[in-house]
């Protein structure tokens, strides 16, 4: 009877395991299958024309460009924050403090607020200051959201910094903020890793840009104009009733799945290939 | 005259009070969106009382009436539903990977999650609509009921199923990592086999870990917004089968932000129901944050 019941548990584990895999290859074949014979050249380098939405000539590259615009200056905006929060955490508050562990909670607490509250209450502040749907808005929102994945996951690698390295540069006379040189090198591959995640995230949002950078049919030019985004696009398509517009919104909906395929890629190869100045 | 390492000193303390600004400014951030969110809804309260908001369930916003209920119960289903599909295939698969599986195993494993957890949520929505939706009104429905358009509370309810499964999978793989290996070594010496070892040993030691998993992944899964809306129905109604339409919360902020403008109030309503989010959501993650994190530095 034991046995028995170990022999059933080890096969549902097995079958629960080949389900992971099944819904992986389920998702991506779906989206590859539908979304292949759609794709071509015109989706990724032309403008939407007049018609585009009910089936008319054009592509979705107002969408590609606003996204990579929103989450490029978000990434970099993100970084030059997350860095020296980590860093003052890391290096100037000392592992039992206080402050540390309330501002550790509270970015595990902004980690864990969905995108659609931040887009609310961005959409909020932005009425308040008369600021309308804008490039500028959707960046300000991406990268309020992608802070707290970059500074929990590059503090989770910075924490196993040896506190002997520390201890050994200043030593050598120099100061705390001299330190971060030495800091950034050890702590280059969770940068890495958390850039890829984070740009990852940022890419696929939709419920907060779509309140705070709105959508546009043109490549925005300024920071207060409107900027499309590729999670958005495919969203608008598949709500238009055409069959032709639907099935564009399918391969608008597989690059976006290419690009974070390849995200995820670059990421186990880059986490490897920048710890070699790690020292363990 | 000042020495060199004077300005070296300088340097630091400056740079010292420039991260320290920047650390506050992000633990403030949180207080700031509690402010903000609760007075932009305030003067909703101003002619509804709170108990109606969330227990009527009428909602014409036309009128002035805001009842949240149909939306706070739409949120519940499909949350429950994706804890209920998610939550066996979730504990089986982790007990597979830290119990029985060699390291090639995991080698294929891990990478496939990770794409799970990678994929943005309007693919999943995209996938919910070629797949999930057609075979649920033409497949599963006709037993149930007469019609269903597919775009039901059971569709929201897989769909987000699927998407909370990665992170529970790494919660509970983290969680039970950290019992004892000297635990689990007793248990088989005293006879015990591998299944018996992981429901007595495994399972009860981690009890708590595994509770504060699941509120952490229904807390992701109560603020999903895009796949969940494209998959839903949107229809204001209290669902009464899981082939009925649901309007979740998140879907209702995403879908009216447009008009919210041009009728009165409305705007209040839709900022109580990110402030309701917000809410749970931070009740629900500081919780299970504080357990996770004494379970990992017991």
């Amino acid at each position: 009877m034991r046995f028995i019941e170990e022999k059933i548990f080890k096969v549902l584990m097995l079958l629960a395991t080949l389900v992971v895999f099944a819904l992986v290859g389920n998702i991506i074949y779906t989206i590859v299958s539908r979304g292949l014979p759609a794709l071509n050249w015109d989706m990724i380098t032309k403008l939407p024309s007049g018609g585009f939405y009910i089936g008319g000539e054009g592509g979705v590259l107002n969408a590609i460009v606003g996204s990579l615009y929103i989450v490029g200056a978000s990434t970099l905006l993100g970084l030059a924050i997350s860095i020296p929060v980590v860093f003052y955490l890391n290096v100037y508050l000392s592992k039992t403090s206080k402050l540390a562990y309330i501002s550790r909670l509270s970015f595990d607490i902004l980690f864990g607020i969905p995108s659609i509250v931040y887009g609310a209450f961005a959409f909020s502040i932005m009425i308040y200051f008369g600021l309308r749907t804008s490039l500028g808005g959707g960046v300000l929102v991406i990268t309020l959201l992608i802070i707290p994945i970059f500074i929990r996951s590059i503090d989770e690698v910075a924490r196993q910094l040896p506190k002997e390295l520390l201890d050994a540069s200043y030593s050598l006379g120099s100061t705390k903020l001299e330190t971060i040189t030495l800091v950034v090198r050890q702590i280059a591959p969770g940068i890495a890793t958390a850039t890829l995640l984070s740009v990852g995230r940022a890419i696929g949002d939709a419920a907060g840009v779509m309140f705070t950078a709105g959508f546009s049919d043109s490549i925005p030019t300024s920071l207060t104009q409107p900027a499309a985004t590729l999670p958005l696009s495919v969203f608008f398509q598949l709500s238009s009733p055409s069959a032709d517009v639907q099935d564009r919104a399918y391969a608008s909906a597989l690059l976006l799945t290419i690009i974070v395929l390849i995200l995820s890629v670059l990421g186990r190869f880059l986490s490897s290939r920048f710890s070699k100045n790690r020292i363990k | 005259m000042p020495t060199l390492s004077y300005y070296r000193i300088l340097k630091d303390k400056v740079a010292g009070g420039i991260m320290l600004f920047l650390t506050i400014a992000s633990i403030l951030l949180v207080i700031a969106m509690a402010f903000g969110l609760y007075f932009k809804s305030a003067p909703i309260f101003e002619s509804n009382s709170l108990w109606d908001l969330i227990f009527s369930s009428q909602w014409k916003p036309g009128q002035g009436k805001f009842g949240f209920l149909p939306f706070i119960v739409g949120t519940l289903w499909i949350t429950i539903l994706a804890v209920i599909f998610a939550l066996p295939i979730a504990l089986l698969t982790a007990v597979f990977l830290t119990e029985h599986s060699k390291s090639y195993i995991k080698k294929w494993v891990f990478p496939a999650l990770d794409i799970l957890a990678g994929l943005p949520s309007v693919v999943y929505g995209v996938w919910g609509v070629l797949l999930i939706v057609p075979w649920i009104s033409e497949k599963l429905a006709p037993h149930f009921v007469e019609f269903s358009t597919g775009y039901t509370t059971l569709a929201g309810g897989i769909v987000l199923g699927v998407m909370i499964l990665p992170l529970l999978v790494s919660l509970f793989i983290e969680i039970f990592s950290v019992v004892p290996k000297e635990l689990r070594d007793a248990s088989l010496s005293l006879g015990a086999n591998k299944w018996e070892t992981t429901k007595y040993i495994v399972l009860r030691k981690s009890r708590s870990g595994i509770f504060a998993a699941i509120v952490l992944a229904v807390s992701r899964a109560l603020g999903e917004t895009i796949a969940v809306l494209m998959v839903c129905g949107n229809l204001p109604q209290i669902p009464h089968s899981l082939f009925d339409a649901c309007y979740p919360l998140p879907a209702l902020i995403a879908n009216n932000y447009g008009e919210m403008l041009s009728i009165p109030l409305y705007e209040a309503a839709l900022m109580l129901a990110a402030l309701l989010l917000f809410v749970v959501v931070l009740l629900f993650y500081a919780g299970s944050r504080i357990v996770l994190h004494q379970i990992e530095h017991k």
